[in-house]
């Protein structure tokens, strides 16, 4: 049996969710965020609510999320987007509002509003990208820089003494009486993308049930390649490497 | 014992060359092509397509989703 054989639609097993569109990502190649917004992208089209749901893009790389998936969006102002949230899902508690966020708008400019979106128990859903850099402008140093790693603008490694220590925001959120569930993932590996989609799919049920309130925050450590300057398989070994012990991955809250 | 194929199709044209689906393939089934792409990126092309066992892992881990599976049960 050849090839051709093989490629027929019946036999079709994998390939991207619909309602991602052909537009070509801006993301440099091995970039995470094309990952997860396949994920978010089949999960809305899993649980059939792709028109009830509304995304809110954040500023940073994954800015022109918009562009990619065809669902509604909003653009946020930096940081704001669990604010907008806040109010979007108020408005229409019937749909399915989730933020998507890096950790230079949710951990540096909004951990404010992060922090009382979630304590206020919004019925909202935080996808949070954590690749402990701010890559769209470059790759300086952000909140969550690890202890030592190098950046443009710490370029002999991060000084505790001078800029204090990475900040672990999901544990943060996970002591908050408003959250309902906080977990860590990463999507390196098929597997862990596996339990990455389950956890997003998680997020997206719990901003869908009304008799319990509160906030599901989904954090997925994440590379950037160009930012940390390795190969995209190499920024996945550091991540497994160093990202891992600060940012352990698994579930931190689910009730 | 009925034996599992499967099939990669990438589209080259979205292929950016990242080679993540190189690492993720357990069968060692993909590569890297010679030629580029509009782009300038050498795409993700089958090398060795007589091994591969559909798992999916290579579309599962493509952050830019070019990846398409096909699987078929071949009945001995």
């Amino acid at each position: 049996m050849t090839t051709q054989d093989i490629i027929k639609p019946e036999n079709l097993v994998y390939a991207k969710p619909s309602i991602m569109n052909d537009n070509t990502m801006h993301y440099c190649p091995g970039c995470s965020h094309g990952v997860v917004h396949k994920l978010v992208a089949e999960v809305i089209e899993e649980m059939g609510i792709v028109d009830k749901t509304i995304g809110i893009s954040p500023v940073g790389c994954a800015v022109f999320a918009y562009n990619y998936i065809d669902i509604d969006w909003q653009e946020a102002a930096h940081g704001r987007a669990p604010a907008m949230a806040t109010a979007i899902k108020r408005l229409l508690p019937d749909h399915c509002v989730f933020t998507y966020q890096g950790d230079g708008d949710l951990a540096a400019i909004g951990t404010a509003e992060t922090i009382h979106a979630c304590n206020r128990g919004e019925n909202i859903a935080i996808i949070f990208i954590n690749n402990a850099i701010y890559g769209m402008t470059g790759g300086q140093m952000a909140p969550t820089t690890l202890e030592g790693m190098k950046t443009s603008t710490c370029p002999y490694g991060r000084d505790v003494t001078l800029n204090g220590y990475h900040l672990p925001i999901g544990n943060l959120v996970a002591q908050l009486e408003g959250t309902r569930y906080v977990t860590r993932q990463s999507v390196h590996t098929a597997a862990a993308v596996r339990k990455a989609k389950a956890a997003i799919k998680k997020a997206f049920e719990n901003t869908l049930a009304p008799e319990k309130k509160g906030a599901s925050f989904v954090e997925i450590v994440s590379t950037c390649n160009s930012g940390w300057k390795m190969s995209p398989k190499d920024a996945n070994d550091w991540m497994v490497e160093n990202m891992f012990k600060a940012y352990p991955i698994g579930d931190l809250k689910n009730i | 014992m009925a034996k599992i194929k499967g099939a990669v199709e990438v589209n080259t044209n979205r292929c950016k060359g990242c080679e993540l689906c190189v690492v993720a393939c357990p069968a060692k089934v993909l590569g890297m092509s010679k030629q580029v792409n509009a782009k300038g990126y050498n795409y993700a092309c089958m090398v060795n397509p007589d091994a591969c066992i559909g798992c999916a892992s290579c579309g599962i881990v493509c952050p830019d989703g070019c990846i398409s599976v096909y699987k078929v049960k071949i009945e001995n």
